[in-house]
């Protein structure tokens, strides 16, 4: 995608998951005073400036703090018990989700971890993707 | 306006908690209600109660919505007009708050503040979903967290960080449950060992049933007055000196600390501030313990004790009944229940009755000075009040 045509997307939710179901973790940057923000949004939380750019994030990052659910809402209930945890990627941005392939007493702060995609999006509202934390390939 | 009182509490009322079959939402609160008048005989509720302000999270549990003029219905307040407020587990904190302003600006001389919510009825999944929605639903709902997932990421950084241990998140809970043994209004009226928390089902690890709160029903109710109008109501009213509000990011994972919470430091510092004490001043406190680790975290946010030092500051015995400072007499959320409206609310309720000796077995002799600590969410919003006894 040029960079012109990437800039139209709006800085929203809809077109954080819109580059998701294309396998591309973007997020915002304000060209202003440079901040960037995870989730994107459409004014900078820093400065207020609404002269935003997308940027394509690496998808490594570290484990910060994790847990395993045994509990789940319905929607969620058979994939109990699942490992969950936070990672921080480059520039310090953090994202949460669950962890995949990894024995659960093997998991550790600190550990590499990378962001998967899961193309399917469900039939009904919000039909947005879905992405996890695996060891990186 | 250091210290100078607010607005008095003259009195305040708490609907029985726990699984309450028969009860609707609305019965349970006019019960807290009818306590609050009954404590309080030269009160005219139809003459003298201006408005009220009501903390609930979720419409969901009972499929109701517009509650507020329902409640002031129902509680025989007409025409005294009503709003909700909202902030999830810190709803009725948040009604507190806005009934203390609405007398500061002059508008009122006497307002009903309180909570409620009525959640046994909904099996524990849908009851996770609801109180899920206090999370950030794009991006901690939607990829499978729950609110003792969201807590357990903080045990979790907590223990990697200052070594906190299981035991020590345990030994909240056995604490709480040997205070809400005592209190006969409390969901669980029980003791329980450590051996017994440390062996309970895994909910999140590492926290497991016994270090979470209940999902309870109940209602909690307190009645303001200007300071000066306070001799007219009662003759041991208790003062409301410090007022404290903090919010942060709705999403744990945009907090660079997730051992502590901002919003509950910033609540404090001005709390603490408006009312001119410092921690050390503070003779008995509730916090929000919704889950263990949510104790020891307040315990270092408010004060009481240095970061990192929270589960020694449990461990050594310094929260207990008779400890240096009691905190969570009533048997907390862990054992009193968590019915997450009304817990602001009922928070205030207790320690009006500790400053007023009407706590009964666990009273705690000659304190002065209560302050409460209420959470919403995973800490994007906190409330801290400060009250003094006469």
């Amino acid at each position: 995608m040029e960079e012109d045509e990437k800039n139209e997307v709006p800085f929203t939710i809809e077109g954080f998951y819109k580059f998701l179901s294309e396998k591309k973790l973007m997020t915002a940057q304000c060209r202003e005073c440079g901040a960037m923000f995870l989730p994107p949004r459409p004014v900078c939380t820093s400065c207020l400036s609404k002269d935003l750019m997308w940027v394509q994030l690496g998808t490594r990052g570290k484990l910060v703090t994790y847990t395993v659910i045994y509990v789940a809402p319905p929607q969620f209930q058979h994939l109990a018990p699942y490992a969950y945890g936070i990672i921080e990627l480059e520039n310090g941005l953090r994202l949460s989700g669950m962890i995949r392939n990894v024995e659960h007493e093997k998991i550790k702060i600190g550990m590499e971890l990378e962001v998967a995609f899961d193309s399917t999006a469900t039939e009904d509202w919000p039909k947005w993707p879905r992405y996890y934390f695996k060891p990186p390939s | 306006m250091k210290g100078k009182p607010l607005v008095a509490v003259v009195s305040a009322g708490l609907s029985k908690f726990g699984k309450m079959e028969d009860f609707t939402g609305r019965e349970l609160f006019v019960e807290a209600v009818k306590e609050a008048l009954q404590r309080c005989p030269n009160l005219n509720p139809k003459r003298d109660i201006q408005a009220v302000f009501i903390g609930m999270m979720g419409e969901s549990f009972e499929h109701q919505g517009h509650i507020a003029p329902m409640l002031s219905d129902w509680a025989g307040l007409l025409p005294a007009p009503a709003i909700r407020t909202e902030v999830a587990c810190a709803s009725s904190a948040a009604a507190l708050r806005l009934g203390i302003f609405s007398i500061l600006s002059g508008i009122y001389d006497v307002v009903l503040v309180g909570g409620l919510e009525k959640m046994t009825k909904r099996s524990t999944p849908e009851v996770t979903e609801f109180l899920g929605m206090a999370a950030d639903f794009p991006f901690e709902q939607w990829t499978g967290v729950t609110f003792p997932g969201l807590y357990a990421l903080m045990a979790t950084a907590h223990m990697h960080r200052y070594g906190t241990t299981e035991e020590q998140m345990g030994l909240v809970a056995v604490k709480n449950h040997h205070n809400g043994a005592l209190n006969p209004k409390a969901h669980l009226q029980k003791e329980v060992t450590l051996d017994k928390v440390l062996n309970s089902r895994m909910i999140a690890y590492p926290l497991k049933l016994y270090d979470c709160s209940l999902i309870s029903d109940g209602a909690s109710c307190a009645i303001l007055t200007r300071p000066e109008l306070a001799e007219k109501y009662t003759d041991s009213p208790v003062y409301i000196i410090g007022s404290g509000h903090g919010s942060d990011t709705l999403g744990l994972f945009q907090r660079e600390d997730l051992t502590s919470l901002r919003a509950a430091r910033k609540a404090a510092q001005e709390a603490y501030r408006m009312a001119g004490v410092k921690p050390e001043d503070i003779d008995v406190a509730e916090v929000h313990d919704c889950f263990t680790i949510a104790e020891i975290i307040a315990y270092e946010d408010l004060g009481f004790c240095r970061p990192g030092e929270g589960g020694k500051f449990i461990e050594d015995g310094s929260s207990l009944l008779d400890g240096e400072l009691p905190v969570n007499t009533s048997g907390g959320l862990k054992s009193k229940g968590h019915p997450v409206g009304a817990t602001g609310v009922a928070q205030i309720y207790e320690v009006f009755l500790q400053l007023t000796g009407q706590a009964g077995k666990r009273q705690v002799e000659g304190c002065r000075i209560g302050l409460t600590h209420n959470v919403g969410g995973s800490g994007a919003t906190c409330f801290v009040h400060i009250l003094r006894g006469e």
